[in-house]
């Protein structure tokens, strides 16, 4: 996998590689894939594909509220609040 | 009183031999004295503990009879636990406290069981060692300079090395049946949907099932049946009914079919564990079983298959952890973007980035048909393999792991890690029950044997584990510094 | 040259459900920030989905209401990005198996033509929170009460081709979603946005030209300025050699400027694929039929019925049968009075404009129907004229009762007593012999137009409240004479 590909899924997925370990990330990456190829030699026409195991169907739930404030006890683990509002980096829009 | 069975234990209760606080006095002190061998626990929660266990005394004098009220057990650190830390063996958790109990914690603790702590994990489940927790490496038991399986390795060192009668565990590939057979348990990964996986930390939602680590068949019915229960939280939980699965334990096997499936005994299982499951599958064959050669002809494609699925899934499972609301967050972001990177790229190890990565590229424009479409197709196919199998036999047998447990740094590349799944995969993919019970030693270590049955049939591979261990001893054997 | 506009619109329907899509919290509007967002709300680790059978029902509904392909069997899917509002970094939402397919809808434009406008599909998904904006420290702050509140959103295929057109697409759509009670309608909290894809090709151009998409536009006024705004800009940038580039635009209403969002130009691949939480939602066709027996009348439908029975013209009758307040508003003065033609011009003129005025919605008129019923029958028996009437209304609109209390109140009662009205064009005639003079001289054809000044004198006299009727007859007579 070329270097700039990977930088390309690491900003996908918000995630920094440091230097020190991109070799290692990318190279095992590459050997997962390698894994992965012979799944294109199976013939697979027809077969519909399976998300779920049991091929089960969705319950609906009532419409109901069944939740209340909880905030004080939610924002106690979070990183950085105020007034109520989670704080992050100005979002630019 | 820590070389006892559940059921034992449960006695002993209730005849008033110990009570709950004492039982729990015992594993607390076998903890702080015993674990610095291990790392088996990431988090010890004495006082809870201690809490909960008069609360269990009180309920027991009060004419409780539910048969786990009182025994204390150790949760894996990937079901969230109210007011207790829970990190899912990632520096991304290291400070985080749910407010919230998982299905899982709430119904053991609604049976009476004492939590005595949180057990080592491979970072968000991925690994087949326990050597990818940011909390440290989990020392195998029966012996210290080879890993314990992954990734419930914590839960199984500390049953092992008894430090709790029984844990709970969690296997989206294997990680319940691994670490048992590497550790010398009995271990239960139940039917997909059969527990609760509300609260339980997701890496890979479509292949995750909750199950136990014990020291035999009989403790894991026990556990079963009070962790299983249909769940109006979990859209995935089925709603069928939970039942006693002690009842079926004594029924004899006389009869019945079990398949061996060739595919599980070619190449890459070591000579020695090949042996050892023969050995007891010809036990199972004593004791009136017919055996019947089958085969899984896209088992080779299985664990391919699953790292295109658990990748694509967890890529989008782990993007809840981006340091707002709770979690990790790195010290001074420069920007939004700079927020999310270092975050995410300092909370997470190695290989979870590595999946997450591999998760990203699967499902990215361009490759989704090539790969994630693609495993979903061949996963139905693996799925029909047993689906056919089933409508010869009961019950398949094979190996767990193709080998005992393994020195630590000896799988360097992660696919030879993988590999360590080869047996324990299927299942997953499919969603059926898998069962691991030691079946005797490969140079002192012990050697799992497989059981696989049909959707919601627990009780019946109970009731094989069970007659497997009235017959023999295997599971008897403990690792020899244990004392 | 000239030039075509083409126009797509995403509709982004908030459906009026109690609890959000996946979750058991409130979807209540305007609580304190963060009260109303739950572990699933909030993407705690190991918390899970469970899909809002209501919002399935109102889909299903809007589906129908589209004449839409109602799919038996729906799939979530998860989209992924990372942004502050969206917690679980991927949005649930249907893709390759949404609940409603290919439908469409007739909107009536303002000349009284039709025109139909084919709807792709609609799908169901859940909103994000809010990023504020305030300075924070030079942060932001996020509000996660709405994240997860259900949405319907509606996919049109591109066959707008004004801004005209696109607006009266979406007060139709506006006025369906309410009709059916699936969304409060109410711009102004968001209740409705709109997304509007926008493209200018060369008249008679089959290829259609790039598109741009202006995000987020909360009413029917900011809709039609930007979709004016952009339609101008892509003519200039192409009108002097430039070229269009796709991008997504964001419009102020405030300054009714609109610039490119300046977040970064990564390639967006959102990585869809199906949400392994979820499980495939899958109805038989009781269910649907169930729902179908179940749908109130539709405007488009009510449009039709009030041109048919109440002989009204195709314009009051899309003005009527829009809102539903107003409809069964009208409905209940027509029926009451007998008179649909009056009801209708009164409810279409003066209740609006009075209501408009002074905002007041149709639920809350202090004029009932049953009052306005009362005046309109005055009026048509002749106890007042249509200029009392207005008189009358004003009062009533004050609280002062209802019509014939107002008119006998105030001594309002149309002259038509012949006695009274001779008396009073005798003494008209009397003080003004030079225009009577005139009004003999003239010719024939000027005089009905000179006979304007009498009955302003006598309407002087009588306060406004002789029958004109009877008054015209009595001077005609009485200047031949």
């Amino acid at each position: 996998m070329e270097r700039s590909q990977l930088e390309k899924l690491a900003l996908l997925a918000r995630l920094n590689v440091d230097d020190s370990v991109f070799e290692e990330v990318s190279q095992g990456i590459s050997q997962v894939l390698g894994l992965v190829e012979q799944l294109q030699a199976v013939d697979t026409t027809g077969v519909e594909p399976m998300a779920h195991p049991l091929d089960a169907l969705q319950r609906l739930r009532p419409d109901e509220v069944t939740e209340g404030n909880c905030r004080d006890a939610y924002q106690a683990i979070a990183p950085q609040t105020e007034n109520g509002l989670y704080l992050v980096p100005k979002v630019i829009e | 009183m820590h070389k006892l069975s559940l059921a034992e234990l449960a006695k002993g209760l209730r005849d008033k031999s110990y009570s709950s606080v004492e039982l729990t006095e015992h594993y607390l002190d076998r903890i702080k004295r015993l674990d610095g061998n291990y790392n088996s626990f990431i988090t010890v929660t004495e006082e809870r503990a201690l809490e909960q266990a008069r609360a269990a005394d009180q309920a027991l004098a009060a004419g409780n009879t539910s048969p786990l009220c009182g025994v204390p057990i150790a949760h894996k650190d990937i079901f969230c636990t109210a007011g207790v830390k829970t990190t899912c063996g990632s520096r991304m958790l290291d400070n985080f406290v749910p407010p919230y109990d998982a299905t899982v914690v709430e119904n053991l603790g609604r049976a009476g069981c004492v939590t005595l702590g949180k057990t080592n994990m491979d970072e968000f489940a991925m690994g087949s060692s326990n050597e990818t927790s940011y909390f440290g490496l989990v020392k195998n038991p029966w012996d210290t300079n080879c890993v314990p399986g992954g990734s419930s390795g914590g839960s199984a060192a500390a049953v092992a090395a008894q430090l709790a009668p029984v844990a709970t565990a969690t296997d989206t590939g294997g990680s319940i049946r691994q670490p048992a057979a590497l550790c010398g348990l009995t271990g239960l990964k139940p039917t997909y949907g059969r527990i609760s996986r509300w609260g339980m930390i997701a890496f890979a939602s479509s292949l995750d099932q909750a199950g136990t680590l014990a020291r035999s068949a009989e403790d894991t019915a026990l556990m079963l049946g009070a962790m299983a229960s249909f769940d109006p939280k979990d859209s995935t939980s089925v709603d069928k009914d939970v039942p006693d699965y002690t009842a079926a334990l004594p029924d004899k096997i006389a009869g019945l079919k079990i398949g061996i499936p060739k595919e599980y005994f070619g190449e890459g299982l070591n000579a020695g564990t090949e042996q050892r499951v023969k050995e007891a599958i010809a036990e199972l064959e004593k004791l009136g079983a017919t055996l019947v050669d089958i085969s899984l002809p896209h088992t080779h494609l299985a664990v391919p298959t699953y790292y295109v699925i658990a990748p694509a899934e967890c890529s989008a499972n782990l993007s809840r952890f981006d340091g707002v609301r709770y979690g990790h967050r790195c010290d001074d972001p420069q920007d939004l973007l700079d927020m999310y990177c270092r975050s995410r790229g300092e909370g997470f190890g190695n290989e979870v980035k590595r999946r997450i990565l591999v998760g990203t590229y699967a499902l990215s424009a361009g490759y989704y048909d090539a790969y994630y479409r693609k495993a979903q197709q061949i996963r139905r196919l693996i799925k029909q393999d047993f689906m056919e199998a089933f409508k010869q036999v009961d019950v398949i047998a094979g190996p767990t792991a193709p080998s005992v447990a393994f020195p630590f740094g000896a799988k360097k590349d992660p696919v030879a890690m993988y590999m360590e799944d080869i047996y324990t995969i299927a299942t997953n993919l499919a969603g059926l029950p898998g069962l691991s019970l030691p079946c005797g030693l490969v140079d002192d270590k012990p050697v799992g044997l497989q059981l696989i049955g049909g959707y919601f049939e627990e009780a019946r591979l109970l009731n094989v584990a069970h007659q497997f261990q009235l017959a023999t001893d295997h599971h008897r054997h403990t690792p020899a510094n244990i004392d | 040259m000239e030039w075509e506009t083409v126009i797509g619109l995403e509709v982004h329907i908030q459906l009026s459900t109690q609890s959000k899509l996946f979750s058991g919290s409130s979807t209540a509007f305007g609580a304190e920030p963060n009260t109303q967002a739950s572990p699933v709300d909030l993407a705690m680790p190991g918390t899970l989905p469970v899909a809002n059978a209501e919002a399935f029902r109102y889909a299903v509904l809007f589906g129908l209401a589209v004449n839409a392909q109602i799919n038996h069997r729906s799939v979530f899917e998860r989209k992924n990005y990372f942004y502050p509002d969206l917690p679980k970094g991927y949005q649930t939402t249907q893709l390759a198996e949404p609940i409603v397919g290919a439908g469409e809808v007739h909107i009536q434009l303002a000349d009284g033509s039709t025109k139909t406008v084919r709807i792709h599909h609609a799908h169901l998904e859940e909103d994000a929170g809010k990023s504020l904006h305030e300075d924070f420290h030079g942060m932001s702050g996020i509000d996660l009460n709405r994240a997860g509140t259900p949405l319907i959103e509606v996919v049109t295929e591109p066959d707008m081709r004004s801004a005209e057109e696109a607006v009266a697409m979406a007060r139709h759509l506006h006025s369906i979603v309410t009709a059916l009670n699936i969304c409060d309608g109410d711009m102004s909290q968001g209740s409705m946005r709109f997304d509007v894809n926008i493209s200018v090709r060369p008249k008679g151009e089959e290829k259609l030209g790039t598109r741009t998409e202006t995000k987020n536009l909360n009413s029917f006024r900011f809709m039609e300025d930007a979709i004016k705004l952009e339609v101008e800009r892509q003519i200039d940038v192409l009108e002097s050699g430039g070229k269009i580039i796709q991008e997504t635009r964001l419009y102020n209403g405030d300054t009714r400027t609109a610039r490119a969002m300046r977040s970064k130009e990564e390639s967006m691949d959102y990585r869809y694929f199906p949400c392994p939480d979820l499980l495939p939602v899958v109805f038989d066709d009781e269910y649907v039929e169930h729902l179908r027996q179940q749908m109130p009348e539709l405007p488009e439908a009510k449009r039709q019925r009030f041109m048919d029975s109440y002989g009204l013209s195709a314009y009051d009758a899309n003005a009527l049968a829009s809102d539903r307040g107003t409809a069964a508003y009208f409905e209940a003065v027509a029926d009451d009075s007998g008179e649909p033609k009056l009801a209708a011009n009164w409810i279409t003129g003066d209740l609006a404009a009075q209501l408009n005025q002074t905002e007041t919605a149709i639920d809350a008129c202090p004029i009932t129907p049953e009052q306005l019923a009362g005046l309109i029958k005055r009026l048509a028996d002749g106890t007042i004229s249509s200029k009392i009437a207005k008189q009358v209304f004003t009062a009533m609109w004050e609280g002062e009762g209802t019509a014939d209390e107002v008119i006998e109140k105030r001594g309002l009662k149309q002259v038509s007593d012949t006695g009274a009205l001779e008396k009073m064009v005798a003494e008209v005639i009397a003080s003004s012999p030079q225009q009577v003079e005139n009004y003999r001289n003239a010719d024939e054809k000027k005089r009905p137009k000179m006979l304007g000044y009498f009955v302003g004198q006598v309407m002087k006299t009588s306060k406004g409240q002789a029958n004109p009727q009877a008054l015209n007859e009595i001077l005609l007579k009485k200047l031949e004479e």
